[in-house]
């Protein structure tokens, strides 16, 4: 199933807490391939923690194998294993005597860098998550929000340049604006440093947004699906996960989709002064600064001004245009602003029909 | 003034609060001088209350206060970090409750029991000392150490670094202020226990009190009791300002 290098496999993997009646997790086998956010989802106590943890020994496995860059984990020193697979907990974990720097140079410290190697990392890491280094390196932890302290919880699981990096519940604490920030930003962030990453939440608009990959999990952490967002959302394996994704999974879909693959109807473009030619195309009107007004054309008439959206936005986010404007069509903009066509509801609607996932095949998909 | 009123106190050092008891222990001196200027002094009173004998006293004070609180610390901060490990963690009720008998049971009763089992000395004392104030150190040792919220020692494992540097780095900085304020407690108590080891011939204040008792005086008694008190004073305030040095910034 999967194609590229596997960074981190688990074989048979089982892990029996002492006192427990079942195990927390029971012979479990996944591939993470190099490179992608594979998201660990599921109910809480399903074992998603546990399977983390197993990956860099905070706890260790009672049967099966773990494979760090085709490396058996359980044969290596702890400590140094760690040291190589950035950790962020939903806690953030600072430790509230030590500034902004000192946390993040903890790991470099302990790898025997020098000085100013050490403070040239921490710079660099804090201008990677978005903060000043000359604002916030001598800071203490408590001066920051909560976001800001993930945000340094991040830089400090990155230190020492780990190729995985594994995240339990990094958003879990986090107000919902703030939460989404920071899912853009690691997005963001991924884009550039591109690490393999394992995340874990129970949150399925979080999965679905920052996954590569879905691991959905039955209790005992038995893997009732590891597919593609989009797969798993138009296809469940099983009962179990239709009903955990919920009913929303059409629609989480459509925020997978973005504007520019599906098919535009044309757009006139009537500038001030200027009639419409073409009575057979919509046509928007604009004003002297080129800001769309309304639309020209009878047939759609926004009751609260044009829906507009890019073509790098999301199909959801054109929906959710066009139901605040009211209006059944959205005109998109190309990257420099300019009108490229109109996404009318019907071509969204009819392009996801009920019962049958796949998309119509009329629309060229240009993804 | 409780102990507790004493450590809030000392959280927020004002000039005016750092400053009260090193007047207040002047002026106490200062009196205890100009009663004993004013008092007429017989050869027996004078044998006692000269700057030779009351420096030795002090000093002999001193010695047992400072010898009996740094085995405590090299006794309990070690036993404190051993029993707050996860392997021996379950073992804390059982040595509070052998502690909490140490604490229980008066010094002068350790000592006499000491004394009759083991014989009289300086040594003696000491041991009396350091097994009737250990618990405080001990307990908030454990307090501090256990106080500290799990996920700081799960992210500092998480990254890679090792328990002793978890411990070193993060834990012990992080229970400091608990730590001292078990110390002070410590402190306190031996310098007022202290005065007990002139029944094992261990010299001490305790010796100018005692003799000031049997001989029936005053002065000798006066200057005693005054001078472990204001040394009593002293100290706590010493490891207030230490508190506050030593409190770790940022939190
Ligand atoms: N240290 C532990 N000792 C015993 N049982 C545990 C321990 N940690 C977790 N468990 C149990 O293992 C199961 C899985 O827990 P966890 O991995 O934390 O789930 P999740 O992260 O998916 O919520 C739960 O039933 C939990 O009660
Ligand atoms: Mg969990």
């Amino acid at each position: 199933m999967i194609s590229g290098d596997v960074m981190i496999r688990l074989d048979r993997v089982s892990k029996h807490y002492p006192g427990q009646p079942a195990p927390a997790v029971a012979e479990l086998s996944l591939d993470v391939p190099a490179g992608e956010i594979v998201v660990l989802l599921g109910p809480s106590g399903c074992g998603k923690t546990t399977t983390l943890r197993l990956i860099n020994r905070l706890i260790e496995p009672s049967a099966g194998r773990i494979l760090v860059d085709g490396e058996d984990v359980t044969r290596v020193d702890p400590d140094r294993l760690r040291r190589r697979i950035g950790y962020v907990i939903q806690q953030v974990g600072l430790f509230p005597h030590m500034t902004v720097a000192e946390n993040i140079g903890l790991v470099p410290r302990a790898l025997g860098w020098d000085r100013a190697r050490i403070r040239a990392r921490v710079d660099e890491l804090l201008d990677l998550v978005g903060l000043s280094p000359e604002t916030y390196r001598r800071r203490y932890p408590k001066h920051l929000s909560g976001g800001e302290q993930q945000r340094v919880g991040v830089a400090r699981a990155l230190a020492a340049d780990p190729p995985v990096m594994l995240m339990d519940e990094p958003f879990g604490a986090i107000d919902p604006i703030t939460r989404e920030r920071l899912q853009d930003e690691l997005l963001d962030l991924q884009a550039r440093i591109r690490k393999t990453i394992v995340l874990v939440t129970h949150d399925v608009a979080e999965a679905v947004k920052l996954g590569d990959r879905i691991a959905l999990f039955e209790p005992h952490a038995r893997l009732a699906q590891y597919d593609r967002p989009a797969a798993i959302l138009a296809e469940p394996a099983n009962d179990f996960v239709a009903s955990f994704v919920g009913s929303g999974a059409a629609l989480r879909g459509l925020r997978l989709e973005r504007v520019g693959a599906l098919a535009l109807e044309p757009v006139e473009v009537v500038r001030p002064g200027a009639a419409a030619v073409d009575r057979s195309a919509r046509a928007v009107l604009l004003d002297d600064a080129g800001r769309p007004v309304r639309w020209a054309s009878a047939g759609s008439r926004g009751a609260a001004g044009v829906a507009v959206v890019r073509t790098e936005d999301s199909v959801y986010d054109a929906l959710d245009a066009m139901v605040r404007a009211r209006d059944d069509a959205a005109l998109v903009l190309d990257a420099h602003g300019d009108p490229v066509g109109a996404l009318s509801w019907s071509t969204v609607v009819r392009r996801h029909p009920a019962g049958d996932s796949s998309p119509a095949p009329s629309f060229g998909d240009a993804r | 003034m409780t102990l507790t009123a004493q450590r809030e106190e000392s959280t927020r050092l004002s000039a005016l609060g750092v400053l009260t008891t090193p007047a207040l222990v002047v002026v106490a001196g200062a009196a205890l001088l100009a009663y004993l200027r004013g008092q007429p002094l017989d050869a027996i009173e004078r044998r006692s209350i000269n700057v030779q004998v009351v420096l030795a006293r002090l000093t002999e004070h001193l010695e047992l206060v400072g010898l009996s609180t740094l085995l405590v610390i090299a006794i309990a901060v070690p036993l404190g970090v051993l029993l707050t490990r996860p392997r021996l963690r379950r073992l804390i009720p059982a040595v509070l409750a052998v502690a909490n008998i140490g604490q229980a049971v008066p010094t002068i009763g350790v000592l006499v029991l000491l004394a009759v089992v083991v014989g009289i000395g300086t040594r003696e004392a000491l041991v009396a000392l350091v097994l009737c104030s250990a618990l405080p150190v001990l307990r908030n040792t454990m307090v501090g150490l256990q106080g500290i919220d799990r996920a700081l020692i799960d992210a500092g494992r998480g990254i890679g670094l090792s328990r002793a540097t978890v411990l070193l780095r993060v834990e012990l900085p992080l229970a400091v202020p608990v730590m001292l304020a078990g110390l002070r407690v410590a402190l306190i108590l031996n310098v007022g226990s202290a005065t007990l080891a002139t029944f094992t011939n261990a010299g001490g204040l305790g010796d100018l009190i005692n003799t000031g008792i049997v001989l029936n005086r005053t002065p000798i008694l006066l200057t005693g009791s005054v001078l472990t008190a204001l040394l009593a004073l002293t100290i706590d305030w010493l490891v207030s300002l230490a508190e506050h040095v030593l409190r770790p910034r940022g939190l």
